[in-house]
Formats: structure tokens, sequence, C-alpha cells
């Protein structure tokens, strides 16, 4: 490209921003300059266009959109059960909890019952993936602003996680294990024993972790009063999850609208005071103990029995019904060729992912396929509060900002 | 009294010719909202001191091609102590495609409606900054409008040749 051409594409993209950045940006006395999208410390392709005075932040303005894959569209033209492979996709740090909220949504949607023993493996399965992923955060965040070290040891104890995962779906990441009416097959023997070592190991490692950050003065510098947004404001902007309870808004879904059988769990949630990085930070080390606590109770209670429901019209009948039993070889034809049809009709379901309030809009029109399924995510509505949170600080400070509302770009973008 | 019975009270004493039906379904109640009302009906809900529906949780589309009114707009309104959910839903045309904005109301609603106008078309008067947010800029066309297509050619057979051969992608004329 010629330097004539590349000055006038920039010109034309400033032109089109112009309205969102201060008049002193037009005379130069602010420098306005790119961020990423390719920058280690955007947590993937998130591309922040900062007005500067100096060193310090007048306006961030984020573009977004570099991750997205159309999943939404992709939805849309299939069955609901070949879209949940889909979900995994999304927020690719919380695939389970993405599988969870879509099949909830499906069952709120046809009305289907859940037998007890999959919803308390949900349970277990949706806090371990809170723990794997509140640990890539604390390995990120940390490495984005202080301390290298704890990425690497954060990113050991997802490993973990991880094996547990490829233990119940064959996968370490692109699950998809909970499906439609309950979970795709029953835990394998060693399952529990699996998550036993893993909550007797963790609990040491976080107190190590916290050794090293929560009185560090680095750390304390770093985060303290850094990033602040009040409780009035973040609900505003319709912020969600620590985001919102580091400003100290007693607000988890979890407590608030129960599903799977929250309600019949005792945990606390951690609540912040301030609304800066550092209370942010407080409270996301809280939820691991807390999450440690779900999953010790879910573990006691685990009942036997089914994994999926007996609605045929849902589930596939069990291999050993179909040489004897012609329904059985119906169904089994029927929903292997076409799929399930969901009623006319549409449900939010909202679950609390690690990042907020993940919810699902879902449109059925009476056929095997979705009409519309909305993804609310997390990601996205908090990213929006950003900006506002970065004005005034030095632009070290961006990236421990970004870091502190813990945004996947693939949960931004879909 | 439910809040949610409260709620519709409240908006049918209010707005007794502006609300065209209530639904409910599943445990969730919509009212669907005439456009010129909408942002009267929000302002009521959001600050009204006995509903105080502040938090807007969702706000989405879908498009409901070739019935008309095409788009349906979803306002997913949420009153944070108890917390009660309510949904909004407003019809707007293909030929018309313009809400006025709800972000005087809600901040939030800024890159929602951001995205449906990347998405569907749908203009948002007032927006403080209607741009594309997900797709390019220099994009052409709204991706989850249904007569969009997926990117892959559908199968003609003798029995549905007329049905698909209509939205075919072709250059006409």
């Amino acid at each position: 490209m010629t330097a004539e051409a590349e000055t006038e594409l920039l010109e034309t993209t400033l032109d089109e921003l112009k309205h969102l950045f201060s008049s002193r940006a037009e005379t130069g006395e602010t420098v306005v300059l790119n961020m990423g999208p390719q920058h280690p410390s955007t947590h993937g392709v998130l591309r922040l266009i900062v007005e500067l005075d100096g060193e310090i932040v007048v306006n961030a303005v984020p573009d977004i959109g570099f991750l997205h894959t159309g999943i939404e569209k992709n939805m849309e033209a299939k069955t609901y059960l070949k879209a949940l492979t889909m979900t995994d996709r999304l927020d690719y740090l919380n695939t389970m909890g993405n599988n969870l909220v879509y099949c909830l949504a499906i069952e709120k949607l046809m009305d289907v019952k859940v037998p007890p023993r999959a919803q308390v493996i949900r349970v277990i399965l949706a806090e371990l993936q809170r723990l794997a992923s509140h640990l890539v955060w604390l390995g990120t965040h940390t490495a984005d602003i202080a301390s290298q070290s704890i990425l690497f040891y954060a990113f050991r104890e997802r490993e973990k996680v991880m094996d547990i995962c490829e233990m119940v779906s064959g996968q370490r990441m692109m699950t998809s294990y909970i499906r439609p009416g309950g979970l795709w097959r029953d835990v394998p023997a060693g399952f529990e024993e699996a998550v036993r070592d893993f909550l007797a190991y963790l609990p040491h490692r976080l107190d190590e972790y916290e050794a090293l950050l929560t009185d560090n003065p680095i750390w304390l510098d770093r985060t303290k009063g850094i990033g602040v947004i009040d409780a009035e404001t973040a609900l505003a902007w319709g912020v969600t999850g620590a985001s919102l309870r580091g400003s100290g808004v007693n607000f988890d879904i979890r407590k608030a609208m129960p599903y799977c059988g929250y309600e019949e769990y005792d945990f606390d949630v951690p609540l912040g005071q301030n609304g800066d990085v550092f209370d942010r930070y407080l409270c996301r080390m809280q939820e691991f103990r807390q999450s440690i606590r779900i999953i010790e109770q879910a573990l006691k209670k685990l009942p036997k029995g089914p994994v999926m429901t007996d609605n045929r019209k849902v589930a596939p009948p069990p291999r050993s019904e179909l040489g004897r039993s012609m329904e059985a070889v119906i169904h089994h034809f029927k929903l292997w060729t076409e799929g399930f049809s969901a009623p006319k009709g549409e449900v939010y379901m909202a679950v609390e992912s690690p990042r907020g309030e993940l919810g699902v809009f879902l449109v059925g029109n009476g056929g095997p396929k979705p009409h519309r399924v909305h993804w609310r995510t997390p990601s996205f509505v908090n990213l929006q509060a950003m900006p506002l949170m970065c004005q005034n600080h030095y632009v070290a400070d961006v990236v421990g900002i970004i870091g502190s509302i813990d945004i996947v770009l693939g949960d931004t973008d879909r | 009294m439910t809040p949610i019975e409260k709620t519709l009270v409240a908006l049918k004493a209010k707005f007794a010719d502006s609300i065209e039906q209530v639904v409910e379904f599943r445990g969730e109640t919509t009212a669907w909202v005439k456009r010129e009302a909408l942002i009267e009906v929000l302002r009521f809900l959001k600050e009204s001191p006995e509903l105080h529906y502040t938090f807007l949780a969702n706000l989405t589309a879908y498009d409901d091609w070739p019935e008309e009114p095409r788009f349906k707009v979803v306002y997913q309104l949420r009153e944070m102590t108890g917390p009660v959910n309510f949904r909004v839903k407003c019809a707007v045309s293909g030929e018309s495609a313009e809400l006025p904005t709800a972000t005087g109301l809600f901040l939030n609603a800024n890159w929602h409606e951001r995205e449906l106008f990347d998405m569907f078309g749908i203009k948002f008067t007032g927006h403080p900054d209607l741009r594309r947010l997900l797709m390019p800029a220099d994009w052409e066309g709204h991706p989850l409008r249904k007569d969009y297509p997926l990117g892959y050619e559908e199968v003609e057979f003798t029995f549905n040749f007329e049905e698909i051969e209509k939205k075919k992608p072709y250059a006409k004329e």
C-alpha cells in the first residue's frame, strides 16, 4: 500500500469516529492511538482506540467483531441437538456452562424434566468449569500487570479440570456433554475420586497465590483504586457477575433465580466494596472457595439413577431397547434423522457464568430447528462499561482493567 | 397480587390503548406494545417507583419473514430486588424498520441496538453512535435476516423448486 493510500484510510476511519473523541484530538493536543487487536493483553482480539493526554486515557473506544463467527445464524440452520456443538465455541473457557444454559432453555421451552442425578452432575461440572475459567482469569490477569509465574501455576491447575472434562466427555474443551434432557451418558468410574483429588489439591494452591498477591505492594499499587465503577453506574450499564459484585451489589443468578437445584446448596456470594480492580480480584478469589464448597456438597448428595429424561420425544432410547421394541426403533430413527421439535413460543433462560449473566433467548417455531437463538453474553455487556473505568487512568492500567472484567472475545463476538 | 400482576394492572391502567396483548408462556410474561408508545412504556416501567424495572437484562430481535410486520424487538427487563422478569415486545415492519432508541433510559442498550442495526438493519432513531458492531464496516446486507442466505445453496427438487427459486440470490432483472 502506498503512503498516500494508507493516510487516506486512516483519515476516513478517524472521521467516522470523530464524535467519540474530544475536540482536543482534532487539534493534536491529545493523541489517538490504536491498541490491538493483536495485543497479548487484550485477551483475544479486542481492538481499543484510545485517546491519550500524555499517558492518561481520555477516552477508550472498543472495536469488537474480529472473532464474529455467525454462530447465531448457523444455529438457526441446524437441529436443536446439532446446534449444541456450536455453544462450546462461544465462550471457550466456559464450555460446560454454555452447554448448560442452552439445554436449560430447550428444556424450559419443551417443558422437559431432568432426573436428579443429571442435575447434580451438571452443578459439579458447571462449578468445575468456573474454577477452570477463574484459573485462566487469574493467570492472565496477573501476567498482564504484575507476575508472570502465576500464569504457569494456574494453567497447571486448570489442566486437572480439563482432564476431568476429558474423562466424562472425551474432549478437553469442546465437551458438548450436557444434552437437552440430561447428559450425554453417565460419568465414568473414577470420576468422583478425580474430583475429590482436585478439591483436596486446589485450596492449598489458592492459599499460595493469595500469599503471593493479596498483600503484595506491587499488586496493590497496580489494582487499588484503579478502574473504579460504583454500584449504580454498574447496574445502569447492565454489568453482571463478579464485576458487579466487586461494586457491592449482591446479585448472583444462582441465588436470585436458581436453576439446577442451586437453592439446595449452601454457599455465600462474595462482595466487594470499592468496585476497583482489587475488589473484583478479591471477589473472584473467594468465588473459588465457594465453588469448592458447592462441589463438595454436590458430591456428598450425588444420587443414583438415570442421567437422561425418559421422555422419548427428546432423548434417544437406550441401545438395549432397540432390539425388542418397535417404538424405540421409531423414536431412535426420528431423533437421529429429523431431530425433536420444540413448540411455538419463546423463553429467556439465564445462568451465572464465570463472567456474569449468560442468557439464551430461544424462539421455537414448532419445527426441529430453532427460529432464533440469541446469546446475551456477559463479556459483551460488561465490555461496554470498560471505557468508563479506563478514563483518567494511565494507559498501562487499561490492561489491568480489561483483565479485571474478565472478557472472552469468543463470548463477546459470537 | 404477584409483582407481575401488579405490573400488568399498572400498565393497562396507564397505556390501555398501547398494549396489544399479553402472553404468558412457561411462566414468563410478555407484553406486546405499539411502536408509538414503546419508549413511554419502557420509561414508565423503569421510573415508576412501584415497578422499578431498572435493569435491561437483554435486548434482541428476531425476523419472521415473509410475515409482516417481520421484525419483533424484545426488551427483557428486570426488577433487581425480587428479581422480577418482564418482557416487552414491539413489532416492526420491514418497509420502515425504525424504532426510537432506548439508550436514554438504559445505557447498555447502546451496543445491543448497534448489534440489531448490524444484524437486522433496524434503525434506532436518536442513537448516538449507530454503526455496525460485529460485521466489517463495509459489509452489505444484514446477516440475521431470514432472507439473507447462509452461504450455501439449498438443493432444488420438483416439489420445492418454485419455493426455493423465489428466494435464490440471483441477479434478477
